[in-house]
């Protein structure tokens, strides 16, 4: 089980001095399920910071995190996906041996064959959730690809951090 | 911070009138965040899913994490078990 202090020293510092709840969401937003999940599409979106081999991977030298996004078919072989994710927090052991530790696509198409929910979307969304001054994913990125979702008439949405 | 970015990325989702549920690696973190709905497991950070590799304990993740898709009470933080 991962607390606080768990984490290295550095990272505990860190975690224990931030300010969270000046990005939290206020009010929380809800929005009911409105169809049955065997009916439903649903879309993965990861902070796991996987990447297509022809997609450039994310950028380490962004001081306050890279807040962009990779789009990420749903026709992708899962295990080719790339992890560049930044973070040396975690051990990036278990990732490395099977994307579907972060990013479980393989694990949702094998729901989608069973009928236990109606079907994925064709895209899935990745991030790298090594972000610390989130104001451009809050205002732009994560905005951008909600929007994206929505036109792709997504029902649900699965989301895993790293 | 990846607890967070998955926080903020599905208070953004749902505020696109889209449901969300979400896994959870650090609970201090999703309580003052406050995605829709979090699953929070007793999994080191980079493990969401329990272990590599290991499919059944992968589906029992994800299972419990959209049995949440129901709940209107948000926010909501269960605890896998």
């Amino acid at each position: 089980m991962a607390t606080f202090d768990d984490l290295v020293f550095s990272h505990r510092l860190f975690m224990k001095a931030y300010p969270f709840s000046h990005y939290a969401n206020d009010p929380v937003p809800c929005t009911p399920l409105r169809k049955p999940l065997n009916e439903a599409r649903v879309a993965l979106v990861t902070s796991a910071g996987v990447n297509l081999p022809e997609q450039d991977i994310f950028d380490h030298s962004i001081k306050g995190g890279d807040t962009s996004f990779r789009e990420i078919p749903n026709t992708v072989e899962t295990q080719t996906l790339i992890e560049s994710h930044r973070s040396p927090g975690f051990d990036h052991t278990g990732i490395a041996a099977d994307r579907n530790l972060g990013f479980p696509l393989d694990r949702f198409r094998e729901l989608e064959a069973q009928g236990v929910i109606g079907e994925l979307n064709h895209r899935h969304f990745s991030f790298m959730g090594s972000i610390v001054m989130p104001r451009k994913l809050i205002d732009e990125t994560s905005v951008q690809v909600a929007q994206m979702l929505r036109k792709d008439e997504v029902d649900v949405v699965f989301l895993t951090p790293m | 911070m990846c607890v967070q970015t998955v926080g903020l990325l599905a208070g953004a989702i749902e505020r696109e009138n889209i449901t969300t549920t979400s896994v959870s690696l650090l609970r201090e973190v999703t309580s003052i965040i406050h995605p829709p709905r979090a699953l929070f497991v007793p999994y080191p950070m980079g493990f969401p899913l329990g272990a590599p590799n290991n499919p059944a304990l992968q589906h029992q993740v994800i299972a419990a994490g959209l049995a949440l898709l129901e709940r209107t009470d948000v926010p909501v933080l269960e605890v896998f078990k």
